[in-house]
């Protein structure tokens, strides 16, 4: 699907062959023009077969209730990194970087329980503290009556802060972090500066470098209550080798940053195109609870997750062969209006707001789901107590990739 | 209708009535009881409709399956009596069931 800068999507997405269908293509998510796409999927091909593509032959799951069942059947379609893991991009075996998002059990159930503990209730209620105290002094410090990046200023400030303190990361070092997650995630054809899997690595290597000299301080010391530490002193990753070490890191790295990011990106942008809600959110700041949620389901921060079937299985009316890439479109699965009320309005008092799929479901649902949803909370907490009007002075820009949906830059100005 | 009592972590509590055929979550989220977020909707997808059944009721309730062992070992607030409540279906033998919240969902 070749998609020129100026076309009118709406008619192309109604018009075009459904075997010349290629969803994942990043270009429609970098422009935006992604909904009518995967609007005509649901209606005509909920389970989309594309033949050919940059990504080879993929499987996409576009209703709810199908992402749902694959979701829930981790024995006919894995996550296994050997197999490809768990995005549409097929990374060759040596450059894959195994971490338990991309395990099936028993493995996966082992690891996972390592990190748990750093989202107990308990836990969370210690680190609400600290978020509370750190967002306030980044919206403190923004500037007045001047245009400046949102994206830089507030959303990688505050979700790198964050990281810092679950790690327990040397403090004036902290956009390292930001810098590896992006290099973990970058698409290589992107045009950016990393372009090769060889180039990530590279950069990579110097991530591994300085958390292994992290990890050997934790590790001689009595276990804390931070990430490294908790990996160090786990029984079941205590001895992880190099690779699982750095894909773990990246895993917790990437899985906290990214996606919290532009949700608070997108937020943003959400309440300056409704205007009504954003009037409903004045009105009432208790009503950020059901917020949140909302605005991760329609912003939904990871486009898709990716399984690869084990076994030969029928999905809806599909027949799926063993070896098949399946791709679950979760932007997809949270317009679909079989399972949600009015899935494209953005809207800030649902009912049941968290009935959605941005934090997948079943084995691998999301650790960091309540994390999330309280850096936001708080985030939007203090700015309904600070700013009476925040401009938004253009649109976004998105990055080219069909797996993080991110926003790069959104312009704003807070008068007074 | 077997009543059911929903004890919250901070002790307050809540009788209903429940009805018979339907899931104590489904139940619980119809009632309006807070504390079960209850977020992919009773398919056993999560942990966030996580309760502690009382010991004595815990012969009737049955014994969960492998798929809900797995995701309420990924509990923070696991406990030997956990159980997910959209996987306890409500018949009239469960009349008088007492179940206890976790401080949270997650
Ligand atoms: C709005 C923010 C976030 C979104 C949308 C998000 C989304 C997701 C998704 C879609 C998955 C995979 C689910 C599946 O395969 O079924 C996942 C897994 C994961 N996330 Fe998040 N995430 C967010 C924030 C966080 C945070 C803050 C952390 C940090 C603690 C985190 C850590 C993880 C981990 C460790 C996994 C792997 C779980 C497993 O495989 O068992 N995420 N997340």
């Amino acid at each position: 699907m070749n998609v020129a800068a100026n076309i009118d999507h709406e008619t192309l997405a109604r018009t075009l062959p459904l075997d010349q269908f290629d969803p994942g293509n990043p270009k429609l998510f970098q422009d935006d023009v992604w909904m009518p796409y995967f609007a005509r999927l649901r209606q005509e091909d909920p389970v989309h077969y594309c033949k050919e593509s940059r990504f080879g032959p993929y499987w996409s799951v576009t209703k709810y209730k199908d992402i749902m069942t694959v979701e829930t059947s981790h024995t006919t379609y894995s996550s296994e990194s050997a197999l490809g893991g768990i995005s549409i991009v097929d990374r060759p075996v040596e450059f894959r970087r195994p971490s338990f998002i991309s395990m099936d059990p028993p493995k996966h159930d082992e690891h996972r329980k390592v990190v748990q503990p750093i989202v107990a209730p308990g836990n969370l209620a210690k680190l609400e503290q600290i978020i509370r105290e750190r967002t306030c002094s980044v919206l403190d410090s923004l500037p007045r009556n001047e245009t400046f990046n949102w994206v830089d200023l507030v959303s990688i400030e505050l979700t790198t802060r964050m990281l810092a303190t679950l790690f327990d990361f040397p403090f004036e070092d902290r956009r390292k972090l930001t810098y590896w997650s992006d290099v973990a995630t970058a698409d290589v054809n992107a045009g950016g500066p990393i372009n090769s899997e060889e180039k990530r690595t590279e950069v990579l290597q110097e991530c591994l470098q300085y958390f292994t000299r992290l990890w050997e301080e934790r590790a001689n010391a009595a276990p804390g209550s931070d990430l490294v530490s908790m990996l160090a002193h786990g029984p079941a990753t205590r001895n992880l080798s190099p690779k699982e070490f750095l894909g773990t890191l990246t895993l917790l790295i990437v899985g906290g940053n990214d996606t919290t990011r532009n949700s608070m990106s997108a937020g943003l942008w959400f309440l300056h195109q409704n205007p009504a809600e954003f009037a409903k959110l004045r009105e009432n700041p208790a009503l950020v609870d059901t917020m949140v949620p909302e605005i991760i389901r329609y912003h939904t921060p990871l486009s898709h997750m990716r399984r690869t079937a084990v076994q030969d299985a029928e999905l809806n009316g599909k027949t799926i062969r063993k070896g098949d890439k399946v791709v679950m479109w979760y932007i997809s699965g949270n317009r679909d209006a079989d399972a949600i009320e009015n899935p494209d309005t953005f809207i800030i008092d649902r009912k049941r707001p968290r009935q959605h799929l941005s934090f997948g479901f079943g084995l691998h649902r999301c650790v960091g789901n309540r994390l999330a949803e309280l850096q936001l909370r708080i985030l939007w907490e203090e700015i309904l107590k600070r700013f009476e009007r925040i401009e938004v002075m253009g649109p976004p820009q998105r990055i080219y990739s069909a797996f993080v949906h991110g926003i790069s830059e959104l312009p704003v100005r807070i008068p007074g | 209708m077997p009543k059911i009592k929903l004890i919250e972590h901070d002790g307050t509590e809540h009788e209903i009535d429940g009805e018979v055929g339907k899931s104590l979550m489904r139940n619980a989220v119809d009632n309006n009881v807070p504390g079960i977020d209850a977020d992919c909707g009773g398919e056993c997808a999560c942990a966030t409709c996580h309760v502690f059944v009382d010991d004595e009721w815990l012969p009737r309730t049955g014994a969960p399956s492998e798929e809900e062992t797995r995701l309420l070992g990924f509990a923070a607030t696991l406990q030997p009596n956990s159980r997910l409540s959209c996987q306890i279906l409500l018949d009239e033998t469960l009349n008088g069931l007492v179940v206890r919240l976790p401080e949270a969902q997650h």
